[in-house]
């Protein structure tokens, strides 16, 4: 666990340290609030009722938890290109533990920035519904944050540099977000392209969000749980064995 | 006391060897070199003897452990300083030392301790607490080499520790691993293509080159080796110079290479003026009269020379991006 927490530690340092980056990952949920959110709010109607930004809190939520969980994963690359990696793996410790270490160091930063996007919520009139609403849509945001930055790793594992982070960008982050009902109402969705967003695991941890917070959500929070959950564990295993892999 | 001992290691990728059946051992406190060109083999057999790197055959033991049977054994037992930086840049000096404290293991008071002494040992305390990233090369390996020492490993290796650093850093540094070495009774295991690096530092030193080690000794020895003093020929006419030169009795060694004649014999102050008489006719551009060098004792062995010019172009991106991280 020391090694776990070692690791962590290095992870909260560095992002504590980087005032733009906080600033920086703030920006694109916060544009996407405002642009989607206030402009569309007045044409769109949601059908279980509520107004528009009100439902896409939630996806917002969960969109700055993503970009920044990923992120964080794949910031391996960079302590790979910057020789730090070594430094690392060449200590007498388990690459499990810095797997480990890196990956709640990721989930930890992430659920800072969702948590700056949660209170920005309240601050916009969302209302609390209770506090079991609240604790379920937190562990729901731990959840997304330590899924994705073991997904970052396990991607970074297998990149050479970062000329493949654009394509990661477009066809992994993008699609992952776009499909998982953040921005729209999964009813709404015609019968064919439903099963798409049941196979995008970002669609459990935005429902199981918006159930927290809103006490009403398309999937039953149960099934999202188990779905989410089930896909952390399956990414930290996958991450670990890729990184245990890997080679300088 | 055998530190380091390496039999038969070998390193394949795919069907290129970079390390081809190489053996040495290394006694406890020695400073051992291996010098060679880019791309002889150096690095690749420093990161199979600190377990990064699996070997394709052959074996090693540090300290009595082995490189494949006890890797946190050989972990424990070693510090590393590599070639390319691997400090974090956005931790500051002291944060640096501490994580690597944790990694390692060590309680924390202890820590602490080995921590500021070290950094003090290095003439870094005064910038304990500023960020890596506004350190200069020096200060880095500076940096590095404390870090490495920090949980008081038996074997230190040093990957090109001077490389891309100034002459005068390079000095400071030089005289750091010297006492280092006389202080704490540490082996430790250099690699270089400096020719002056590997004389100063180096109680003994393998040459090694496309993979094999050509030669092992003390640096008197191997420059003795090639017999006496050296005369360097430097001609459009090769051929013409060593007929000339080969048949005379004071000629203890004479060859050949592209451009040039080199001749090994003793007390060349006294030849040289024959020797000029001798060449007279041909088309000499330089002679010159030197005390055997490593850089001699290379081309002896390879027929080719190790010069800083020759530096390949991945050292010259390395170095770029040396300056790019510095600034």
């Amino acid at each position: 666990m020391d090694i776990v927490y070692t690791i962590w530690l290095r992870s909260i340092k560095r992002y504590l340290r980087s005032k733009s980056r906080i600033i920086g990952s703030l920006g694109m949920p916060l544009f996407f609030l405002v642009i989607m959110g206030f402009g569309l709010n007045s044409v769109v109607e949601v059908p279980e009722g509520g107004d528009y930004v009100g439902f896409i809190m939630p996806g917002i939520i969960a969109m700055s938890i993503l970009f920044t969980s990923i992120f964080s994963g794949i910031q391996i690359i960079w302590d790979k290109q910057f020789g730090f990696l070594k430094e690392t793996l060449v200590a007498p410790v388990s690459r499990v533990e810095i797997m480990l270490g890196q990956t709640v160091g990721g989930a930890t930063t992430s659920l800072i920035q969702g948590g700056l996007m949660l209170l920005l919520a309240f601050v916009l009139g969302l209302n609390l519904i209770g506090l079991t609403g609240l604790g379920i849509a937190i562990t729901f945001m731990v959840l997304i944050g330590l899924a994705f930055t073991a997904f970052g790793v396990a991607i970074a594992s297998k990149m050479e540099d970062m000329h493949g982070f654009q394509l990661i960008m477009n066809f992994v982050i993008f699609p992952i977000f776009g499909l998982s009902g953040a921005l729209f109402p999964l009813s709404g969705l015609p019968e064919w392209a439903r099963p798409i967003t049941y196979l995008d695991p970002l669609t459990y941890g935005v429902e199981g969000i918006r159930y927290g917070l809103s006490g009403a959500s398309h999937i039953d929070p149960l099934l999202c749980f188990l779905a989410l959950g089930g896909f952390t564990v399956a990414t930290i295993l996958v991450g670990t064995h890729f990184f245990r892999k890997i080679k300088i | 006391m055998v530190s380091i001992k390496v039999e038969k290691l070998t390193k394949s990728f795919g069907d290129f060897t970079a390390v081809n059946d190489v053996s040495f051992s290394i006694g406890k406190g020695e400073v051992f070199g291996l010098l060679g060109p880019n791309g002889a083999g150096k690095t690749t057999t420093i990161s199979m003897l600190a377990t990064l790197l699996p070997a394709t055959s052959g074996k090693a033991e540090i300290e009595g452990k082995s490189i494949t049977s006890d890797q946190d054994g050989v972990r424990k037992s070693i510090g590393i300083v590599f070639q390319d930086q691997s400090l974090d840049d956005e931790l500051t000096a002291y944060e640096n030392m501490d994580l690597h404290g944790r990694l390692y293991r060590m309680e924390g008071k202890l820590r602490k301790e080995r921590a500021l002494e070290l950094l003090k040992l290095v003439e870094l305390e005064g910038r304990k607490d500023d960020l890596v990233k506004t350190f200069s090369g020096g200060m880095r390996r500076r940096l590095e080499i404390a870090r490495g020492l920090l949980h008081r490993p038996k074997v230190l290796f040093l990957d090109e520790p001077t490389l891309g650093l100034d002459p005068q850093t390079r000095n400071k540094l030089w005289e750091y691993i010297a006492q280092l070495n006389e202080a704490q009774k540490i082996t430790v295991i250099l690699t270089t293509h400096y020719m002056e690096e590997a004389d100063r530092l180096c109680n003994r030193i393998a040459i090694i080159d496309r993979g094999k080690i050509i030669a092992v000794g003390t640096p008197s020895e191997l420059k003795e080796g090639i017999g006496g003093d050296v005369i360097t020929v430097k001609s459009e006419n090769p051929e013409g110079v060593y007929a000339r030169l080969s048949k005379e009795k004071w000629v203890k060694r004479i060859e050949k290479h592209d451009g040039s004649v080199t001749v090994n014999l003793a007390n060349a102050e006294k030849h040289i003026a024959g020797m000029v008489k001798m060449l007279d006719g041909l088309e000499i551009s330089t002679l010159s009269v030197h005390k055997p060098t490593l850089e001699d004792v290379f081309l002896h062995f390879t027929g080719r020379t190790i010069r800083e010019e020759e530096a390949g172009a991945k050292e010259e991106m390395r170095m770029r991006h040396r300056v790019w991280s510095r600034g």
